[in-house]
């Protein structure tokens, strides 16, 4: 008998005599009680959290730029080193010198993602607010309207469509083939693949650290067996580790490609 | 004869969500390393272009890693 039995006698565990089995995550992780409700709507966990990274981001950039100084402040500091992160990594290198003007929403998306990516890891939040599929969607339907805005201001109405679907240059039996690829490309599945990809980051990420951190708690045993449960939290730690690099990649990446988008539409006709 | 009951004839069980991820982490590892291999081999023979390099890089892997988060999706999802 170890020290570890009186821990490992709580809760389920691999040779327990009650035979229970493992709690395997799945959909049922991203699943919360609603805090409260009025009426039919339910205000559950990911919508305080994403309440919460709104606060953060609003509330940190107002203090960093209400009352900017010539000589800045600590908060303007860093302020001032996130919006130059965005605006001469991605603005002006992906849109150009007309980018300019599209960095406050840049800037906005990639700290607001990134927070609701962070609150990952965060103790007591623990949930990503992306892997709920809404969130991701209604940032890509944001920047979808953006760019469909702007591809129609560029263009005008029949030049816009031709901007979206034809390219020029091609044999002309090949066009009607390439209208449609065109458009299902940059209309329909730009946005879907924008979403998608964030909120599957997010999915997998979270399901790898409640996996690891469950199998830890079930593997614990009053034998040596119990070093199987160290592997499995030291992966978790490990897993916690990653998903640090992968929330900052999924944020920076949303916003490349929101770029991208940005200066397609800008762009003078092919 | 489903492929399912094919492999519960032959005395295999599992979830075939599990073979459908295997299957579909191949595509995107082959990719992901063309996309890092290029890009190093870029870098090393530039160096001066690095950061537009980098950037294309990121672009690359994500265009490629959202095949391989999908085939691990996708079983959660029509389960």
């Amino acid at each position: 008998m170890s020290t570890l039995t009186p821990l490992a006698e709580g809760g389920c565990h691999i040779q327990s005599s009650s035979g229970c089995g493992f709690p395997a995550p799945g959909l049922n992780s991203f699943d919360f009680k609603p805090i409260f409700s009025i009426g039919s709507f339910d205000f559950t966990k990911p919508m305080l959290l994403a309440l919460i990274c709104m606060v953060i981001v609003v509330g940190f950039f107002w203090a960093a730029f209400a009352k900017p100084k010539l000589v800045p402040g600590k908060m303007q500091l860093i302020g001032e080193i996130g919006y130059t992160f965005i605006s001469r990594g991605i603005a002006r290198d992906v849109i150009g010198k007309k980018g300019d003007k599209y960095v406050p929403f840049l800037t906005s998306i990639f700290f607001f993602v990134w927070i609701m990516n962070i609150m990952s890891i965060i103790p007591l939040a623990q949930f990503p607010v992306a892997s709920r599929f809404a969130y991701p969607v209604a940032i890509a339907v944001l920047v979808w309207i953006t760019y469909m805005y702007l591809t129609f201001k560029t263009h005008g109405f029949v030049g816009g469509w031709k901007h979206l679907t034809v390219l020029s240059g091609l044999p002309t039996w090949l066009i009607p083939l390439i209208i449609v690829i065109e458009f299902l490309q940059n209309v329909i599945l730009r946005p879907f693949t924008l979403a998608v990809r964030l909120w599957a980051n997010m999915f997998a990420g979270h399901m790898l650290i409640v996996m690891f951190s469950a199998a830890s708690w079930y593997l614990l045993t009053p034998s040596i067996m119990s070093a199987f449960a160290g592997g499995s939290f030291v992966l978790a730690a490990g897993m916690t580790a990653f998903e640090v690099l992968i929330q900052f990649l999924q944020a920076y990446i949303f916003t490349l490609l929101t770029s991208l988008y940005i200066s397609g539409a800008l762009e003078e006709g092919h | 004869m489903s492929a399912a009951v094919q492999l519960a004839a032959t005395g295999v069980s599992g979830n075939l969500g599990a073979v459908a991820y295997g299957l579909a982490a191949i595509g995107p590892g082959v990719g992901i390393g063309l996309v890092f291999g290029h890009s190093i081999e870029a870098m090393a023979r530039q160096p001066e272009a690095m950061p537009i390099i980098r950037q294309n890089m990121f672009l690359g892997f994500a265009l490629c890693e959202v095949l391989a988060l999908l085939g691990l999706v996708v079983p959660f999802i029509f389960k």
